[in-house]
């Protein structure tokens, strides 16, 4: 067939025999890209007289939105917090082995740390999108220090901050600068916390709230002001309560502002939760439901001790404790087994599944119009995956960046 | 005339797939000869077209040097628009083929000047040699493409208003909302069908019956503009038992005695495979 070059002269694919996700279904559609985004081929077909210059046979996977991991604090040995000379070495080496998990996107997690070490990492991560070498870096997520201590959990209670009078004073002297960062978890509870999370909205982060003994009220309060998230549902905060439900409440809370939705995050690797309270969780509030790891340093690593943060870890299997207690510190399941776990624990669909570690983590960071969907437009960052959900190939903007040994 | 009878839906489908199948291979278009086939819209000929598809996938019949041309598109729906003709050509039958985009002609009912969208159509279709066999289905009101009852016999491609009928037969893909549903299109003439080396006219389905009989059991007349084809050299009917609840027993019977003959033509069905 002759030449298709009309409005673009980059190449175009088409991916074949695939189920993608597209429209909160599985359908059996081909896949277009081209430049890095996907693409509309009936456009293609009338407007510009194109068709494909090579396909790809997916031998009938399932084509999803490449998955977006928005709290990892490390994994291979590399702790995210830890502060060093070249700490974009560490995120490179976390951002390409998680490519394996099907993650494309993610936020780079410090836990609570001193400003020395924010000011020192912060400025040395860019915002940027992935490739071949990794996947992108969607900006960090600090995880403190504006916590509570109750609920401090695996975080050294000695880098614990308030807010005094300024609030946004607190923020700029210990983290710096907001630049590359994408969200900030902190407790609602603390003095002075409305308007730091009005500003940190008004600067485009997203606020989540946890490790934190907020009421319902209180943590409907951060909602108005613009608090948008739930670091790890259950964990680090009250517990339910029929005549006061916490922040667990806001799964269902009528108090959230109009077009607004309160999502959060949960490990779902069958330790930090019950499967009977994630089904509480999901059952109450699907649309809301972001699949998170919370990786940490240990995760891809053999049993043993290793470093989070300011802090000792012990692995034992698939739990990781804060060394010489039983206070969990993180996990080492992977995205992808968080996914199959979540699918299993839920009895949800695959669909659902799908969207809870992409199309919802992308709501959440307000780039759903180019990350965590499969609409024309997009960017191609892809994960194919076999009925049992593992992962057999990820690409990002089109590009093959992992494909799993046969 | 043929008129090839098959007992139901499927069977007229996969009957008229293959003659066109048959046609198609047996031609041996190339780069230098192309086949040019006119092509229908609605819920008739989808069945034919899912066949199409399934030959097209099983390696037996190629669409890369065949030049398609639409009866008709809405005018002034969006052709993103689910239910324009784009979308219908698009989604039910060029996404699964191998056919050039350059080859698929479809009228543009959005175009500036309409009148000129018109006259360049007919244009295209002369430059392309004229058409080797033009599918077309038929209305309740005995319509071909939208050439409405009191259509000139002798008409070219055009802008039409369409039948009160017509509009009400449409309506079940726009919500059943009257309102939504276009009022003009753009159409083939029943002039240009007429130009076609072969017709071929699927009709399936008892509300067509009456349709029928008047197209093939009644004069040539414009207010059922399919009679036309009665004065073409070689057309084919293709239906199915219901769609021949009105004519003559007589008719029926003399075409189904004939079915021997007719199936010849698809039987055996060719394939490039063996070319």
């Amino acid at each position: 067939m002759p030449s298709n070059k009309s409005v673009s002269d980059a190449p175009i694919i088409q991916f074949t025999d695939c189920r993608i996700l597209r429209e909160h279904k599985l359908q059996r559609e081909d896949l277009w890209v081209r430049d890095g985004k996907i693409l509309d081929p009936e456009k293609l077909f009338f407007d510009e007289q194109g068709y494909a210059d090579c396909r790809l046979d997916c031998g009938g996977a399932i084509v999803a939105p490449g998955f977006i991991d928005v709290q990892i604090n490390g994994g291979y040995g590399v702790d995210f917090s830890q502060p060093c000379e070249d700490v974009s070495a560490g995120v490179s080496l976390v951002a390409k082995k998680i490519l394996e998990h099907g993650v494309t996107s993610f936020c780079p997690t410090l836990v609570t740390s001193p400003p020395a070490v924010y000011h020192q990492v912060l400025p040395q991560i860019n915002v940027h999108n992935g490739g071949p070498d990794g996947a992108g870096v969607l900006g960090f997520h600090l995880e403190g220090p504006f916590i509570s201590s109750e609920k401090r959990g695996a975080h050294p209670e000695r880098f614990l901050r308030t807010f005094r009078s300024g609030g946004s004073d607190d923020l700029m002297e210990t983290y710096g600068s907001l630049d590359n960062v994408a969200m900030v978890t902190l407790a609602p509870e603390l003095p002075h916390s409305q308007s730091v999370v009005s500003t940190l909205r008004q600067k485009g982060v997203t606020v989540s709230l946890g490790h934190s003994v907020a009421n319902l009220s209180q943590a409907e309060d951060a909602v108005r002001h613009g608090a948008s998230f739930i670091t790890h549902l259950f964990n680090a905060m009250l517990p339910f309560h029929h005549r006061d439900p916490g922040i667990v409440g806001l799964l269902t809370s009528d108090q959230i502002p109009a077009g607004r939705t309160v999502f959060y995050g949960m490990i779902a690797d069958g330790i930090h939760t019950n499967p009977a309270a994630l089904r509480i969780a999901h059952r109450a509030h699907p649309s809301g439901l972001v699949l998170v790891t919370d990786a940490i340093t240990a995760m891809g690593l053999p049993p043993g001790r290793h470093t989070l943060g300011q802090q000792v870890v012990q692995i034992q299997g698939l739990h990781a404790y804060v060394a010489g207690t039983k206070t969990l510190s993180g996990s080492i399941a992977t995205m992808d087994m968080c996914v199959r776990h979540f699918k299993q624990a839920a009895g949800c669909s695959v669909e659902d599944a799908l969207e809870a570690a992409a199309l919802h983590p992308a709501r959440l960071l307000g780039i759903s119009h180019r990350k965590g969907s499969l609409h024309y437009g997009a960017d191609a960052d892809l994960v194919l995956l076999d009925d049992g959900l593992r992962v057999r190939t990820t690409y990002i903007s089109g590009e093959e960046v992992w494909r799993a040994e046969l | 005339m043929r008129l090839v009878i098959l007992d139901d839906y499927e069977l007229a489908s996969e009957w008229a797939a293959k003659y066109i199948r048959n046609r198609i291979v047996e031609f041996k278009p190339s780069a230098d000869r192309y086949f040019t086939l006119g092509l229908p819209t609605g819920s008739t000929p989808y069945g034919c077209y899912q066949k199409l598809i399934e030959f097209h996938r099983s390696g037996d019949l190629s669409f890369k040097y065949v030049k398609t041309f639409n009866m008709d598109e809405y005018v002034g729906l969006p052709r993103v628009h689910p239910e324009s003709y784009h979308s219908y050509m698009w989604n039910n039958f060029f996404k699964h083929i191998d056919i050039d985009p350059a080859n698929a002609h479809i009228l543009d009912g959005n175009a500036e000047n309409l009148e000129a969208e018109c006259n360049a159509y007919e244009q295209k279709i002369a430059a392309a040699g004229g058409i080797e066999l033009f599918v077309g289905g038929i209305g309740p009101d005995g319509h071909i493409a939208f050439n409405e009852p009191g259509s000139s016999l002798v008409s070219r491609t055009r802008v039409k208003t369409l039948a009160k009928d017509t509009i009400v037969a449409n309506a079940r893909f726009f919500g059943n909302d009257l309102s939504k549903v276009p009022t003009m299109a753009l159409t083939v003439g029943v002039g240009t069908v007429m130009d076609a080396k072969e017709v071929m006219i699927l009709i399936t389905g008892a509300h067509k019956a009456f349709a029928l009989y008047k197209a093939i059991e009644e004069g040539v007349n414009h207010m059922w503009t399919v009679s036309a084809f009665q004065q073409h050299p070689h057309t084919i009917f293709v239906c199915d038992e219901d769609a021949t609840l009105e004519l003559r027993v007589k008719t029926v019977k003399y075409f189904k005695g004939l079915m021997h003959v007719h199936n010849r033509l698809v039987d055996p069905v060719l394939s490039i495979k063996d070319q």
